[in-house]
């Protein structure tokens, strides 16, 4: 297999768009993305980055084989808050997880192009995330080596698990949504696999991408059936998506909690998710924009699509804000009445007002075209959505649990630094998954971007 | 006449995507029907030109999908109503509206894992050997080059003929696949 040096001979040259910088051609767009993968190796950069998120995923393993050892009780939780810090991580990683699927398949059948460049990475941010995740229910059970009694299997007690709780289709959505993503995410890498496959001059490396790419060649039959199916499985996670943080809702509103018992969960937490997950987005493209010098890929006009879509579902969450409260006094109802008041102006009152400046009131900002196709900007706003996001689970969990409907009951929630090593650890666990990704897989989809230059060459034609 | 059982087909390089839909246009239009078309990213129309209009795998995802519907709504149904019923307030026993977010995961689940496993059989992966990885250029069609393949068992196929052919639709060049 040689001719594996560029020369692009004769082919065509896109004069670019605004989703795609000017002179790029099929050859040099396969080169730059794949050279990252091959030949570009690991900066000193990288190095430092992945050595810190190794570090903090190394916490994470004492976090944890600590809270094996000795059990929850390490943790802040109490009775009556008997959620703390797992629940609270777990669905803010679960919805961090929801705009990878959201750009790679809605905006795929919204026939977006802007998705493109960002969709490969974006839906791996989406399978890490899903993995940090799945370890905080399991990591909260009291006793973590019977998870598997939350799956149906005919044991020799003759019992099954409880199909009428909310809990258990948790397991069913997260256990599908990290399966579907992880189809979605494989089927899309085929064809760059066989590139990489046909670029590596290794053997080592030819065998192991030939291996991953099944043989892939590019036939016109196997393009049909791909495209087809690239479809079905975009139809297929868009309503996933919306399902899966619908039944994480579930888990809360179907419990009678005053803050927790509410019809406008589904759609709150899934906008909620789709919010977060775009300011993790934003997280990531900055920097991998910059340090790898893919200007022409993601471009700004991609930035303020972000920005938008972050400042659209932004919206949504603030007037499920506003509802939540209006609705209180609406009802009429003295538990709801008082747990908003509570909220307000009881002891976790700090924590609501940093909500609302960071979820709410800083993201405002995002109004001017000057901040969404600034690079900084948005990378420090995502910062604020995202610790808005964290901080509104960690709302409604504690702040709900803490006073419901006794006084007698009441009680509050301290974290513990076993708390937070488990949880800043998970975000070591992201990284470094995600690191590995960058350095091993091409981080846009190198296929779609050849489609992208022949598409903007065909446009600027006509 | 007798071909040389060695020889796969013949394949020809073009520079771009509308070359080779032309070219392969022109290749069906000749009465040429074993031909495939090999190119860097989907391209529009091609997969016609060369004959294949439909793709089975809809129907093989709606039958997966339906396949999961009834798991999960019998994985449910069979334990509340059947093996382990509870009379619980007097409740029913067959409470379908409780069992509608799990019966809709496994028919998402299934569906997907049909899509995903249906293409890839269907498009006869994984193939690890294939006689068009003998051509040189080929490792091209994951970049940025575009190839026709006539192959020999094609019963218009002649190596002359079919080369003389192929050299008139103006490639890059034409060469022989070893099989």
């Amino acid at each position: 297999m040689a001719g594996r040096e560029p020369e692009n001979v004769g082919t065509l040259v896109s004069p670019g768009s605004d989703v795609l910088g000017p002179g790029h051609s099929y050859g040099s767009v396969t080169d730059k993305i794949s050279a990252i993968v091959l030949t570009r190796g690991t900066g000193n950069k990288y190095k430092v980055g992945f050595g810190l998120a190794v570090a903090l995923l190394l916490m994470l393993n004492f976090g944890v084989t600590v809270l094996f050892a000795i059990g929850v009780g390490i943790w802040g939780i109490n009775i009556p808050v008997g959620w703390g810090f797992a629940i609270t991580n777990f669905v803010w990683w679960i919805g961090i997880g929801h705009a990878g699927t959201l750009i790679s398949a809605f905006l795929l059948l919204m026939r977006q192009k802007w998705r493109t460049s960002i969709n490969r990475f974006a839906e791996a941010m989406t399978l890490f995330a899903v993995a940090c995740a799945g370890t905080f229910p399991l990591l909260h059970m009291g006793r973590p080596w019977l998870f598997y009694y939350l799956l149906p299997y005919p044991d020799t007690m003759g019992v099954w698990p409880q199909f009428r709780s909310p809990l258990v289709w948790d397991v069913f959505a997260v256990s599908t949504y990290a399966t579907v993503s992880l189809l979605f995410w494989y089927v899309g890498l085929i064809p760059d696999l066989a590139t990489l496959r046909d670029r590596a001059t290794k053997r080592f490396k030819q065998a192991l991408y030939g291996i991953f790419a099944l043989g892939w060649r590019g036939s016109a039959r196997h393009w049909k059936r791909y495209e087809m199916a690239g479809l079905l499985l975009a139809g297929l996670a868009t309503p996933l998506v919306v399902s899966v943080h619908t039944v994480v809702s579930f888990d809360f509103t179907i419990a009678l909690v005053p803050g927790w018992h509410s019809t406008i969960f589904p759609p709150y937490f899934v906008a909620g998710a789709i919010y977060s997950g775009f300011a993790m987005v934003i997280a990531l493209a900055v920097p991998l924009r910059k340090y790898y010098g893919l200007e022409d890929f993601l471009t700004v006009r991609h930035l303020d699509n972000m920005g938008k879509i972050m400042l659209g579902t932004g919206m949504i969450v603030a007037y499920s804000y506003v509802m939540e409260t209006f609705m209180a006094f609406y009802s009429g109802n003295k538990f709801d009445i008082f747990m908003i008041m509570n909220r307000m102006t009881g002891p976790y009152a700090a924590v609501y007002w940093t909500l609302i400046a960071t979820n709410l009131v800083i993201p405002q900002l995002l109004w001017s075209a000057k901040i969404r196709r600034n690079a900084l900007w948005l990378w420090v706003l995502s910062f604020s959505v995202q610790t808005g996001m964290w901080l509104e689970r960690y709302m409604i969990i504690i702040t709900s649990l803490h006073r419901d409907f006794i006084p007698s009951s009441w009680g509050m929630f301290y974290p513990t630094k076993w708390d937070y090593i488990i949880f800043v650890g998970t975000i070591g666990l992201f990284f470094t998954l995600f690191y590995l990704f960058i350095r091993f897989l091409p981080m846009i989809s190198i296929f779609e971007m050849r489609d992208l230059v022949h598409k903007t060459a065909e446009e600027a034609k006509s | 006449m007798i071909h040389r059982q060695s020889n796969y087909g013949l394949m020809a390089e073009f520079l771009s995507a509308e070359e080779l839909l032309e070219a392969t246009k022109h290749t069906a239009e000749a009465g040429y029907r074993e031909i495939d078309a090999y190119s860097p990213f989907p391209i529009e129309g091609l997969s016609e030109a060369i004959g294949f209009h439909r793709t089975r795998l809809p129907v093989l995802v709606f039958c997966g999908g339906l396949l999961g519907t009834c798991t999960g709504f019998f994985l449910q149904w069979w334990p509340n109503v059947i093996g382990y019923p509870q009379n619980i307030g007097g409740k029913p026993l067959d409470s379908w509206p409780a069992f509608i977010p799990i019966t809709f995961e496994l028919t998402i689940l299934f569906a997907a894992l049909t899509t995903t496993f249906g293409m890839i059989a269907l498009n006869g992966l994984p193939a690890p050997y294939h006689p068009v990885f003998n051509v040189e250029r080929f490792a091209h069609a994951s970049r940025d080059s575009f190839f026709l393949l006539i192959k020999s068992a094609d019963p218009k196929f002649d190596a002359e003929q079919t080369r003389q052919f192929l050299a008139e639709l103006n490639p890059r060049e034409v060469s022989e696949v070893e099989s």
